[in-house]
């Protein structure tokens, strides 16, 4: 689920203007004395725990649960830097993205050991590379448990490819491009007949896709090998992501566009772009954006390059809480098998439980919002097949650095020959 | 320090083995000697211990901070020395946002300040509800910053703003915005400039009303037009207010965040300031440092090399204008 649902900036800019203040205003330790527990749950996106929480209180009367929200992680992640830095403020249970849960992977005394709650039988209910990210190296201690995967597809519009007379049957699609390649050369075709519309909302997308797709099925690494050396310009798996999401650059089938930015929002209100690479909490954020615009017109195919997942978090207990083992069981309840059913009902989060992807309320969902495209059965595929890839503590500083370079180059201030160069600078100084 | 608390003694120290001649201070006494010589400062003391809680103190832990590899998500803390002031000396992205916040802050300041001049020159004037209009010029800086920004951000929109759609209707190709040095440097001055410009033409138009209606009459006796009033009375008689709107502009400009962070639309990380940091500013890149990349101790280090940079260009500002205002 990253940084999903973007509420405009002004919540972004509240939040950087007072997060300083409001971070440091949240240390009540919400006991009351008679044996009542208050806990604080800080998120970002949409976990999809509302219902959730009301089932916890339900069966537990003595707890109450509190949520903090912020609608994306580039608000969240200062905020969790500060409250974990101060020793105070933080939540009694906080979620941590894969982006930045290895940062938090370098100090894990920081967090309760989850190991000391009951966490060693929870093992068989997470794919194996999900829990093992939220396991310390020295195999010691549990950090975070696993919630959701970013398993992979790709949203089409059925009236723009009806329009530029491709087939718009979502099995029809799938087939039009195993390959990023195909993928390329349908876009070509599909570009040499619309003039309005373009192929795919920008570069940066395709190349957070492709790289964990090329890392997961070489090497298991992208930008950071596993003893945390930045590998970037070896690593042959990232050097041809590199060269795929430029050639749409370079064949001008991008909208120059990055995710959850404004003008991204703006474009789906209209026939901006035909495509988007889709992993499962992504659904959420086209409905918010596309709206009744776009109800009945995006439609979920297969994703070009075989399996993959993008984004995730996981759960975890800071040691400064005064409640470890009450939030411990609150992590342990929303990460469960029907805790994760739970998440995917209200917000599309795939669980990275296989039991729960197997749960019919999962399996055999469809979307009436996408066609009702079986989106249980299309994610739940790649789940299945979805490699692991590490990331290093400075991989999010190192993405974003690349991406502007891809940004740019759609804005015709880099040129094409010069990018890889230039991506290679960039990232050098992102990872010092 | 000692303080003599015998009040008044004219003749010198008695000399010993003669005891009693010296009148103890009386409790009263010294309380109200204290008084004297303590309240002024009791008087002045919460300023300056508010400013060294919140003024100094941090002044100083983020110097410390700033000699450190510290950061806050992974936890590191080891001492360094100078060297991160080592690396931002030859650091082409720090030198790069410092370009872009004195660009940024020229083009957004002088004609600021020039345009509040003359506002300020014609609402002195008398006209019909003189106050609608004075308070008119400082609605602007009631409004919220990030609403500013963000109303402004899709007026500059490239595909769908307003601005584009203007000169569209004139014949003149759509500006990318947001892609280029200069036009973004363009953009967010004209937010600056919306802002600031009623704030300072009010400062200045209170400076105006001071000046003695006599210089003008005597000027308009001897044939001076309304111009060279202006240029020959009301500007040098403004001098310390220039002086005082000109050191808070610089101050405020060289601190720019939120306009350049909410125009920052088409990049992931809106600390960024444009994909090739065209309008990204050394606040940005402070920020981006300390919190978005983990090096707590950099961003120290930048800020402080922005608090020297806002007192040397302060002083600057400050002897420019005292020159240029000639000798009195």
């Amino acid at each position: 689920m990253r940084a999903s649902m973007r509420r405009g900036l002004s919540t972004a800019v509240a939040a950087l203007l007072v997060g300083g203040l409001a971070a440091a205003c949240g240390g009540d330790d919400g006991s009351s004395g008679d044996g009542k527990v208050e806990l604080t749950v800080d998120v970002f996106g949409e976990p999809g725990y509302e219902e959730l929480y009301k089932q916890y209180e339900a069966s537990h009367p003595n707890v109450t649960i509190k949520q903090r929200k912020v609608s994306s992680l580039d608000d969240f992640k200062p905020r969790i830097q500060q409250w974990m830095a101060t020793g105070s403020g933080a939540g009694d249970v906080v979620m941590l993205e894969e982006g930045i849960l290895p940062l938090y992977m370098q100090q894990p005394d920081k967090f309760v050991n989850l190991f000391d709650h009951g966490g060693k039988e929870l093992e068989q209910n997470f794919v194996s590379w999900k829990w093992q990210a939220g396991v310390t190296p020295d195999g010691k201690q549990l950090v975070g448990l696993g919630t959701d995967v970013g398993a992979l597809a790709m949203c089409y519009r059925t009236d723009l490819f009806d329009k530029a007379g491709l087939p718009t049957e979502r099995d029809k699609v799938s087939e039009l491009w195993p390959t990023w390649d195909d993928y390329l050369k349908v876009g070509q075709d599909f570009q040499s007949k619309m003039k309005d519309s373009k192929w795919l909302d920008g570069p940066t997308a395709v190349w957070r896709v492709t790289v964990l797709q090329q890392a997961g099925a070489g090497p298991g690494h992208s930008y950071f090998d596993k003893s945390n050396e930045l590998v970037f310009s070896t690593n042959p798996a990232v050097k041809s992501s590199f060269d795929t999401a430029l050639k749409f650059e370079q064949n001008k089938l991008t909208a120059d566009m990055s995710i959850f930015t404004p003008p991204w929002q703006t474009a789906l209100k209209r026939d901006t772009f035909a495509t988007v690479p889709c992993p499962s909490w992504m659904l959420g954020g086209i409905k918010e954006f596309s709206g009744d615009y776009g109800k009945g017109k995006w439609d979920v195919a297969a994703v070009p390059g075989g399996s993959g997942y993008w984004g995730g978090s996981w759960l975890a207990v800071p040691k400064q809480t005064d409640h470890a083992k009450e939030a411990a069981e609150l992590a342990k309840f929303l990460t469960s098998p029907e805790g994760q059913v739970g998440a995917f009902k209200a917000a599309n989060v795939f669980p990275s439980s296989p039991q729960a992807a197997k749960d019919p309320a999962v399996a055999e969902a469809k979307d009436e919002y996408f066609n009702n495209a079986p989106v249980g059965e299309i994610f739940g595929e790649m789940v299945a097949k979805a490699q692991p890839v590490y990331l290093g503590p400075k991989n999010e500083d190192v993405r974003q650095a690349v991406e502007n370079v891809l940004i740019s180059v759609g804005q015709g201030k880099v040129d094409a020959g010069e990018a890889w160069n230039k991506a290679v600078e960039e990232a050098e100084k992102a990872a010092r | 320090m000692t303080t003599d608390l015998r009040a008044g003694r004219k003749h010198s120290r008695p000399a010993p083995g003669d005891p009693g001649r010296r009148p103890r201070p009386t409790w009263r006494g010294r309380l109200a000697k204290l008084d004297v010589k303590a309240s002024p400062y009791a008087f002045i003391s919460p300023f300056y211990i508010v400013f060294l809680i919140f003024g100094l103190f941090p002044l100083g832990f983020t110097l410390w901070v700033s000699l450190h590899d510290w950061g806050l998500a992974s936890g590191t803390r080891e001492w360094v020395g100078l060297d991160n002031y080592d690396y931002l000396l030859t650091d082409s992205d720090f030198w790069h946002a410092t370009v872009n916040t004195i660009g940024i802050f020229v083009m957004a300041t002088i004609p600021q300040l020039l345009i509040a001049l003359f506002i300020a020159n014609a609402l002195n004037r008398r006209i019909r509800m003189p106050t609608l209009f004075r308070i008119g010029m400082v609605a602007p800086l009631v409004t919220s910053t990030a609403a500013v920004s963000i109303v402004f951000t899709q007026m500059f929109d490239t595909d769908w703003g307003m601005i584009n759609w203007a000169i569209g209707l004139v014949g003149i190709d759509p500006i990318d915005w947001s892609a280029g040095r200069g036009w973004s440097w363009v953009a967010i001055a004209m937010m600056v400039n919306w802002r600031w410009i009623g704030y300072n033409a009010l400062i200045y138009l209170a400076a105006m009303q001071s000046i003695p209606r006599d210089l003008y009459e005597a000027a308009a006796i001897d044939g001076a037009s309304r111009t060279r009033q202006f240029w020959q009375i009301t500007v040098p008689m403004l001098r310390p207010t220039v002086i005082f709107t000109v050191i808070i502009s610089t101050i405020g400009g060289l601190q720019l965040f939120t306009e350049p962070v909410l125009f920052s639309v088409r990049t992931p990380n809106n600390m960024d300031g444009g994909a090739l940091h065209q309008f990204q500013t050394i606040t940005m890149y402070m920020y981006d440092n300390a919190f978005g990349s983990d090096r707590y101790g950099y961003g120290a280090a930048v800020a402080w090399a922005l608090f020297m940079m806002i007192i040397v260009f302060s002083l600057i500002n400050f002897l420019i204008v005292r020159r240029t205002g000639g000798t009195k």
